[in-house]
């Protein structure tokens, strides 16, 4: 953003360091406030029931309004996110929402999940970029997307009354991801017992679906159902099944849990605390903000701050700011298109008044074309951190091809001179003096500005 | 395709260091590796073997799977194969090249990773290692040398990014189907010019354009690109795509595709459902690449395989859980098919690896060596070195190609 570096040149550890705490919440681009989960789960079931219904009637039609509508629900939100990117005064702050939000990550590519998705970083992630790991991953582990996604909500106890009763079980999906891709990763030490452990440990861990009708099913489920009332931290959409919760302890890595979901509850803080999450947060951060193979010493720095303040992530991202390693000329990374794409946006100043929605669109489907969504990762592992996985053939190719469509639009009005002043309010120092020359030489205003878009000191941050 | 002589002879195995006789000799004099397609589909998220290739004779199937079982008659009959092994109802496409004898079927087969991580899984299949992480190449493109398309890009993966299967030494471009106009040839110079200090880009980007000249691909619908959200659903665009590149006279020789949306833990379906729903595209974009390859396609063998398989039982949620051996798949006009290949242990859970998993009773290494040195000439020596380094257990297959 224009005027960015001046105001950061004082002293630009200390910049960075004033952005952080809780993220801003996005303002609706349609000016209707966003309901939270517990709302839209309300939604889901709404429809879910009238599905049924229509089909026991034989009727087809009139879903699609709903359908469409659910869509709409997730446009708005994800125009929201995009538009507090391009304008936050806090960018740090967005950055760290988006390595979380990828982190833990959800999928709109599974359509029940779509219209949660907004809420979910806005009630999951956002409030704990700067808190506690074990807040978020709390946050996240008892969030209606997130339940959704990884099937939890649906996972039974195989001995308790509900599956007793309609002979379902256990699903391990969530449990194997919470340990490998979000706490304790691949190499930190569980086997498959243990996944199966944790998943019978998150058994009655749901959403608010509950059977309608008379039937004994329905009956045995409104009877049987409960909020974890009593526990702090767990997401608005949350609900705890007792009568579906694999009955008695566990025994999860050697330690034994209890019954009941404070046996869950346990092991979330157990696992948020482990050495392992400290090793496998404070690589995985640093190679996203750093380098794609971080300096050891630096991962050790994070590590170590991660153990000795139970995960506080706020000391964490401040011990990364004041690393030396960090402010070396040397590492770059690529950005990758969403980051890309908001770096153009706010070069420009946009969205502007005019036309802003339609700008937000364009920004969204450009990055859809270069293959990078949020909150839409092909898999639960989320979108690579790897610098060269954003920089294929075809992949720099688009990024050119946006870029020269970019430059078309410009007014016809600016010229190459304002591009250059541009790029030295915006690039600054990191601006070799090839680009500067090359756009100050371009024939048009539209194309000096494709020439900086594509220039590799813009590619990279 | 000019090739020099030197490369040739090392296709061959008759440069220093190689033995004659370590290279199957009938190829030596068959048609050049020069004129041989190869594509290899990754299908991310663990395919069910069970509902892929259903054993619908055996006499623990129906028991075994349940509401998840497949059978003859209904509205969706699976595809009878040889009277033990079927073909889900929605592969009606590959049925029909079994019975051209174009494709070959494998049961319990697997990588040699024996977790149940998609992404350590997915690393093993990619690398061709035994164990996750331990090499940082893709088995494919270690193969490039030695299938003499070490010079000039000649392998190229359907993605923005070449995936790691082939990442490494030996350059691979990247192709998707182009959505907005081509830049100028203006301002390609000048953007070429920015990239002259920085090798990286400038090779990304030089290896895009020369795709681009050498094939010629005739620009598709901007329509048809669809990332992101749904991006799953329209795989034709992606396969015709590659099949078209794969058939120009001075285009790629070797591709890869990548197809997710396999990880079916809930809801799975038999006949009808999810699952079929995937299987059908997969099925549909398998013809769309056979017909954009044209006459290449006698000379072209696909092979399809998964990170592992999944539970043989359904779990809690009508769906299945991570497993271990699972179906894999070789088609093409230059394969010896119309067979399903594999060691059938039963379905009985002692014969289930941990009482839950279709076994791994054959190695995809075996596979994936035997049609690297039946189709694409690669010496032994090189297989079992630097394409499939501690392998030595998983021997190549052998009678996969047409002679």
């Amino acid at each position: 953003m224009p005027g960015e570096i001046d105001a950061a040149k004082a002293d630009p550890q200390q910049w960075l360091i004033a952005q952080l705490g809780p993220a801003d919440q996005p303002a609706p681009v349609d000016g209707q406030p966003f309901r939270d989960s517990a709302t839209l789960v309300k939604d889901l079931q709404a429809f879910r029931q009238e599905r049924r219904e229509m089909k026991r009637n034989g009727e087809t039609q009139d879903l699609r309004a709903f359908v469409k509508q659910q869509r709409q629900v997730l446009i708005n939100e994800m125009a929201s996110r995009f538009q507090q990117g391009f304008i936050s005064c806090r960018p740090l702050a967005e950055r760290l929402v988006w390595f979380w939000s990828n982190h833990f990550t959800i999928s709109v590519q599974n359509p029940a999940v779509a219209s949660l998705a907004g809420a979910y970083e806005r009630e999951a992630i956002r409030p704990h970029i700067a808190g506690k790991f074990e807040d978020m991953l709390l946050a996240v582990a008892t969030h209606p997307a997130m339940l959704i996604y990884l099937n939890n909500a649906q996972s039974i106890g195989p001995d308790s009354p509900a599956g007793q009763l309609a002979s379902r079980g256990l699903n391990e999906n969530f449990g194997r991801e919470l340990m490998e891709l979000y706490s304790l990763g691949v190499d930190g030490g569980y086997s498959q017992a243990d996944v199966i452990a944790l998943a019978k440990l998150l058994t009655g861990w749901s959403i608010d679906i509950r059977p309608k009708g008379a039937g004994a099913m329905a009956r045995f489920f409104q009877a049987n159902f409960n909020q974890a009332e009593n526990v702090e931290g767990v997401s608005s959409g949350f609900r705890y099944f007792p009568a579906r919760h694999e009955p008695g302890q566990v025994t999860l890595r050697g330690k034994t849990y209890p019954d009941g979901f404070a046996g869950g509850r346990a092991a979330i803080h157990d696992l948020a605390k482990d050495p392992a999450t400290a090793k496998f947060i404070a690589t995985k951060f640093a190679r996203h903000f750093v380098a794609d193979t971080p300096p050891p010493k630096l991962v050790a720095r994070l590590e170590r701050t991660f153990r000795d303040t139970q995960g506080d992530l706020k000391a964490m991202t401040i011990a990364m700011i004041e690393d030396p390693a960090v402010w070396n000329p040397g590492a770059e990374k690529m950005r990758n298109p969403v980051e890309y794409v908001t770096a153009s946006y706010r070069l420009l100043n946009l969205p502007r008044e005019q036309n802003g929605d339609q700008q937000i669109r364009g920004a969204m489907q450009a990055c859809r074309l270069m293959g990078h969504f949020p909150l839409a990762a092909p898999s639960p592992k989320g979108w690579s951190d790897m610098s060269a996985d954003w920089s294929g053939p075809d992949a720099i190719l688009s990024r050119i091809e946006w870029a020269q469509q970019l430059g078309s639009r410009l007014p016809q009005t600016v010229g190459a001179a304002q591009i250059v002043k541009l790029a030295d309010q915006t690039v600054g120092d990191r601006l070799s003096q090839q680009t500067r020359s090359a756009v100050a030489a371009a024939p048009t205003g539209g194309e000096a500005l494709a020439l900086l878009v594509s220039s590799p000191e813009f590619q990279r941050r | 395709m000019t090739r020099s002589r030197r490369d040739t002879l090392k296709a061959l195995g008759l440069t220093a260091g190689f033995c004659l006789w370590d290279a199957p000799l009938r190829y030596a004099f068959a048609a050049m590796p020069g004129d041989r397609r190869l594509v290899v589909i990754i299908l991310r998220g663990a395919v069910d073997g069970l509902a892929a290739v259903p054993p619908h004779g055996d006499k623990d199937y129906q028991a075994v799977r349940g509401a998840l079982a497949l059978s003859k008659d209904g509205a969706a009959p699976l595809h009878d194969l040889d009277g033990m092994f079927g073909l889900h109802p929605a592969l009606a496409n590959l049925k029909t090249m079994y019975d051209a004898k174009e494709l070959l079927v494998f049961q319990n087969i697997c990588s040699p990773y024996r977790d149940r991580s998609h992404f350590d899984g997915q690393n093993v299949l990619e690398t061709g290692a035994a164990r996750p992480h331990t090499i940082s190449d893709g088995w494919l493109n270690r193969a490039l040398a030695p299938m003499g398309l070490g010079d000039g890009v000649r392998a190229l993966a359907v993605a923005q990014t070449p995936p790691l299967l082939l990442t490494g030494q030996t350059r691979a471009t990247s192709w998707m189907p182009p959505a907005l106009p081509a830049p100028d040839a203006d301002f390609l110079a000048r953007v070429k010019l920015l990239y002259a200090r920085d090798p990286g880009l400038k090779q990304s980007l030089d290896d895009a354009l020369a795709l681009q000249d050498a094939a010629m691909v005739a620009s598709d619908d901007p329509s048809d690109k669809k990332m992101g959200p749904g991006a799953a659903a329209n795989l034709e665009p992606l396969f015709s795509g590659a099949g078209r590149l794969l058939a120009a006279a001075n285009g790629p020789r070797v591709a890869v595709l990548d197809v997710s949306g396999w990880d079916t833990h809930v809801n799975e379906g038999a006949g009808d459902g999810q699952l079929a729903r995937r299987l059908a595209a997969l099925d549909r974009a398998l013809v769309a690449l056979k017909t954009a390859l044209g006459p290449a396609w006698s000379k072209t063998a696909i092979v399809m395989a998964t990170e592992f398989g999944r539970t043989a039982h359904p779990n809690g949620n009508g769906g299945t859980d991570h497993g271990t051996g699972g179906a894999s798949f070789l088609l093409g006009g230059a394969v010896s098919g119309g067979m399903v290949r594999g060691e059938w242990t039963g379905l009985g859970s002692s014969a289930l690896k941990d009482g839950r998993d279709q076994p791994p009773r054959t190695d995809l290494r075996s596979l994936f060596k035997g049609v690297l040195a039946e189709h694409m000439a690669v010496p032994k020596s090189a297989l079992e070195n630097a394409v499939f380094p501690d392998s030595s257990g998983a021997t190549a297959m052998t009678g996969l190609i047409r002679a």
